[in-house]
């Protein structure tokens, strides 16, 4: 079967004040159809880049990405975005925030009605279609752009370091949400995360990224049963492991950082 | 409670102000000619504010008898004067200042021009406003709708330059084609700075066309209290004065809450 995601040596580098900085060098990854891949590494290892690679915000300076097989060289439907910062449009309440992918596509009133009335309901969003975001917590936002993506049912989900911004048990229960979903919808996610936990909780496999350039340090299968046990041993060998790998990557970004400082 | 201390307390200085000037009138320290009481202007606003004729049911109804005064018909004169000016200036700066703010090739071909004509005072054009248009209405126009049209212009441009690129994003992703994106992204998203835009034009709207009525017409709140000052009229030149601070409160008020209602998605608005 055709990977829902091939990238292939995918470099990118940046032109930053005089000097280029090459956030990722020679990137390969497939990601099966429905497969749920972390992209896992340091602040500064590329791999929110990768992401906005793929999305088609920013096209690779050399290498291919294939989305179901198609390049790709512009966002795109196809690949919904889920954002850090929310990203909702503040002016549109809830219901007019999920509903505006299905405006683009132009599609008749009834059925945005229904599309959005069930995700609402899915979400538990339905008591505050009328709220502008403004007035919802971080937790709730993130919903409704999740809702927002899938209205316009895409067959994967690219998703930022979507639960960075909230508390704890917010995030659990999120995540939580993001794997009923998955399970229930087939959607193939690749979600980019700097938390070790969060990463093993929710992939199929994790993908530890090496600090700049951006590379595939190791690939790390999870086969742990859902729902997991971040208290159970087998989770915490499988932690111990992959913290050492992005530790070994974090020490490089810190003596960079320092450099910076002493060279500044 | 502290409601009342609060309003008690606005109207200490007021009070004491009105009362210091009535006391100097009365106590003959000045002339009534330079400096009416203000009991004296408040009787000269009102017999301003009046209707002419005594009211009579067979020439019309009652609320246009009521309006039928010199005041009601001089704000009203002044109010459409800026109403129209601000039309015809906002009217041209929105569409401008849109495309400036998302094409940076019409930025740079029309903001050297436009940055060498902002500082000139609308003012600065009344001669020249008079030989293009003469006397009357047409030269007013002009008058206001450019004092209107730079205020829009500047905030416009800054608003849709200071759109947040992730709207951007985001919007692409789901799917907008360039125009949607223009229309439904970047104009609401910078709907804030437009419509202060639009309150600081109306204000400098309002103050042209009272200069504006003192030049080249012969009706409206600012040719009234030029027309006054020739009889010597103080008192109903200040019962002007106060009809225009009237006027511009009004203004404000309403361009107030318009905008919060059309930003009451936005999170710092004010109150």
């Amino acid at each position: 079967m055709e990977p829902a995601l091939r990238i292939r040596g995918v470099r990118k580098v940046f032109a930053a004040g005089g000097t280029e900085v090459t956030a990722l060098d020679g990137f390969d990854l497939d990601v099966a159809q429905g497969e749920l891949v972390c992209l896992l590494g340091p602040s500064g290892c590329g791999k929110s880049t990768l992401l906005n690679t793929v999305a088609g915000f920013s096209p690779p300076t050399s290498g291919t990405v294939l989305a179901s097989g198609r390049p790709v060289t512009a966002p795109g439907p196809d690949r919904g975005m889920v954002f850090q910062e929310y990203a909702l449009f503040p002016w549109l309440t809830v219901e007019r925030n999920v509903a505006f992918g299905l405006e683009m596509r132009g599609e008749p009133r009834g059925r945005i009605r229904e599309t959005v009335d069930a995700l609402l309901s899915k979400l538990s969003l339905h008591d505050f279609r009328d709220r502008f975001p403004k007035d919802l917590s971080g937790g709730m936002r993130q919903r409704v752009a999740i809702a927002r993506v899938l209205a316009i049912d895409p067959p994967m989900l690219l998703m930022d370091e979507p639960f960075g911004a909230l508390d704890a048990l917010t995030r659990r229960n999120l995540q939580d949400e993001l794997l009923r979903i998955w399970a229930e919808l087939s959607k193939t996610i690749v979600f980019v995360t700097h938390g070790i936990e969060e990463s093993l909780y929710l992939a199929d496999r994790v993908v530890v990224m090496t600090y700049r350039p951006g590379t595939v340090k190791r690939i790390v299968p999870v086969t742990l049963p859902r729902p997991r046990d971040p208290a159970s041993p087998e989770f915490n060998a499988l932690k111990k492991q992959v913290t050492e790998l992005v530790m070994e990557e974090q020490r490089r970004h810190d003596v960079d950082e320092m450099g910076v400082v002493r060279r500044g | 409670m502290a409601g009342a201390l609060r309003i008690a307390r606005s109207l200490v200085v007021p009070a004491i102000a009105v009362a210091a000037w009535e006391g100097i009138c009365r106590a003959g320290l000045v002339s009534p000619l330079l400096l009416p009481a203000p009991s004296q202007v408040l009787v000269r606003w009102f017999a301003y504010l009046a209707p002419l004729e005594p009211y009579d049911p067979a020439r019309g109804g009652f609320l246009p008898w009521l309006l039928s005064g010199e005041l009601p018909y001089d704000a009203l004169t002044s109010l459409m004067r800026v109403a129209g000016g601000f039309a015809i200036g906002a009217g041209l700066a929105l569409p401008l200042g849109l495309v400036m703010g998302a094409r940076p090739a019409v930025y740079q071909l029309m903001n050297p021009i436009l940055q060498l004509l902002r500082p000139i005072p609308p003012i600065a054009f009344i001669p020249l406003a008079i030989l293009w248009f003469g006397l009357g209405n047409p030269p007013a126009f002009f008058l206001i709708s450019l004092g209107a049209f730079f205020p829009v212009l500047m905030n416009t441009i800054a608003g849709v330059r200071g759109v947040d690129a992730i709207y951007l994003r985001a919007a692409r992703n789901l799917g907008a084609d360039e125009w949607t994106l223009f229309r439904r992204v970047m104009i609401p998203a910078a709907m804030p700075y437009i419509l202060t835009g639009m309150r600081v034009g109306v204000g400098v709207a309002f103050i042209v066309v009272i200069v504006a009525e003192m030049i080249a017409v012969n009706a409206g709140l600012g040719y009234r209290i030029l027309e006054a000052r020739e009889y010597f009229w103080s008192d109903k030149i200040i019962a002007g004065m106060i009809t225009i601070g009237l006027c511009g409160l009004g203004i404000d008020f309403f361009m107030n809450r318009l905008n919060g209602w059309l930003l009451r998605w936005h999170r710092g608005i004010e109150s």
